[in-house]
């Protein structure tokens, strides 16, 4: 229990990291991978914009295994345990609308620009 | 308020909370869903039960959990395997009702196929959970379960006199949405239900529950209505489902709806805490969360009697 607990603080600070790198990146042009985070059967942040090109990483923090699919059949991920994570690259500019089929109440929309 | 009509006395209600931890027996007969008095049933030679054994059903083996909520499902369902074994009479028949898998991964089917095989009853009939579907293909179920249905998921077959549909709600999912049957497989069903006489007694089988459980959680399958609307021309009709990992059952007109167990680990009920996730409970209450619903064939009257069973 204290290693979980120890990952997720681990993961936390990598979160807070991302989001300081994030704003860094947005003068310095470095391109961090954005991730979805998700946690309590929620994607956090419930919508994400990138620019056409990035890849977007999900990370699973509840003991429940999720996966990630586009609801026009874009991709699909498998599923994926806790601690684990999944990246799909967007190409093309849209508005891709996200659930896991697990918990198909989860929705979440990427924004590419 | 349909409650209202269920001649569930509260003093029968309170006699089967009482034996709870034995068992709680639920006679259909006629259509009209009757808790059977347990002391009376008492009366009989425990070994010796209401009717004949028709099948158990085990569900929610999610076998590749290893989580606080029970680092050991292999052991759990071992037990319950053990139970079902030590019943004096076997049933004819197992029906796996989902999440025979955590993960949808070959070494998960695999230990659970060989865990599973160490049943004394040899026939198993299985529908996938959406936890045996999650992988990128969905194909590591339908290679191991497909046989039986051609590979659609969704099939039917008679035993004893009694009509079984195997149905599949886990793979049409939309988003926010419930689980989805689907008009492909609705149509299949209007016309496996054809022609065959309101007297024969039908037992439905889906992982996920086939009524609206806690919708938030997405606890319910979205076209059940149309299901149940091809069924009320039935007068005994048992639908078990699993999915929530706890037993929930309500009965409307002939149609008696009860959900089992989980033989890994127990859920929240409906809307406390944030998810339906596992449930962390002290070691020594874990297998009173944990078991299978054996189903009786008593024939006079013709009816199925449930009776749940936990591993403690």
């Amino acid at each position: 229990m204290n290693l979980k607990n120890h990952r997720t603080l681990l993961a936390l600070i990598g979160l807070a990291a991302l989001g300081c790198a994030a704003a860094a990146s947005m003068s310095a042009g470095a391109a961090e991978e954005p991730k979805v985070l998700i946690k309590d059967f929620l994607f956090t942040p419930l919508s994400l914009t990138v620019k056409a090109g990035t890849a977007v990483t999900w990370v699973n923090m509840d003991d429940e295994p999720h996966n990630v699919i586009s609801d026009t059949g874009l991709f699909r991920s498998g599923g994926f345990d806790t601690n684990e994570s999944f990246s799909h690259k967007f190409d093309k500019p849209g508005t891709y609308r996200i659930t896991c089929s697990i918990h198909p109440r989860m929705v979440a929309t990427i924004v590419v620009e | 308020m349909s409650n209202e009509k269920l001649p569930l006395s509260r003093r029968n209600a309170l006699k089967c909370m009482a034996y709870g931890g034995a068992g709680t027996l639920f006679a259909l007969s006629g259509g009209v869903f009757t808790p059977i008095d347990l002391a009376m049933a008492r009366a009989y030679d425990e070994s010796k039960p209401l009717g004949t054994p028709l099948f158990v059903q085990i569900s929610d083996t999610h076998i590749g959990f290893n989580k606080e909520a029970n680092p050991d499902v292999g052991g759990t369902l071992g037990q319950t395997i053990d139970i079902v074994n030590g019943m004096p009479q076997q049933p004819a028949l197992i029906i796996h009702t989902g999440d025979i898998t955590h993960l949808s991964k070959p070494a998960e089917f695999d230990l659970a196929q060989q865990l599973l095989s160490r049943l004394r009853v040899t026939e198993l009939h299985t529908v996938p959970g959406e936890h045996d579907t999650t992988d990128a293909t969905v194909t590591e179920y339908f290679n191991r379960f497909g046989n039986a249905s051609d590979n659609r998921g969704y099939y039917s077959f008679d035993h004893a006199g009694v009509h079984f549909l195997a149905l599949v709600n886990v793979l049409q999912f939309k988003p926010g949405g419930l689980g989805t049957l689907g008009p492909d497989q609705l149509a299949w069903v209007a016309a496996d239900l054809k022609g065959r006489s309101p007297s024969t007694p039908i037992v439905v089988f889906a992982h996920m529950p086939l009524w609206t459980i806690y919708e938030p959680w997405g606890w319910g399958t979205g076209d059940a209505d149309q299901l149940l609307g091809l069924l009320r021309r039935f007068g005994s009709v048992t639908v078990l489902n699993g999915h929530i990992h706890q037993i929930v059952q309500k009965v409307e007109g002939n149609v008696t709806f009860h959900t089992a167990r989980s033989t890994a680990y127990p859920q929240p009920v409906a809307g406390e805490g944030p998810g339906p996730g596992p449930l962390k409970v002290a070691a020594g209450v874990l297998p009173k969360m944990l078991g299978v619903t054996s189903v009786n064939l008593v024939k006079h009257p013709r009816s199925l009697m449930l009776n749940d069973t936990a591993l403690a």
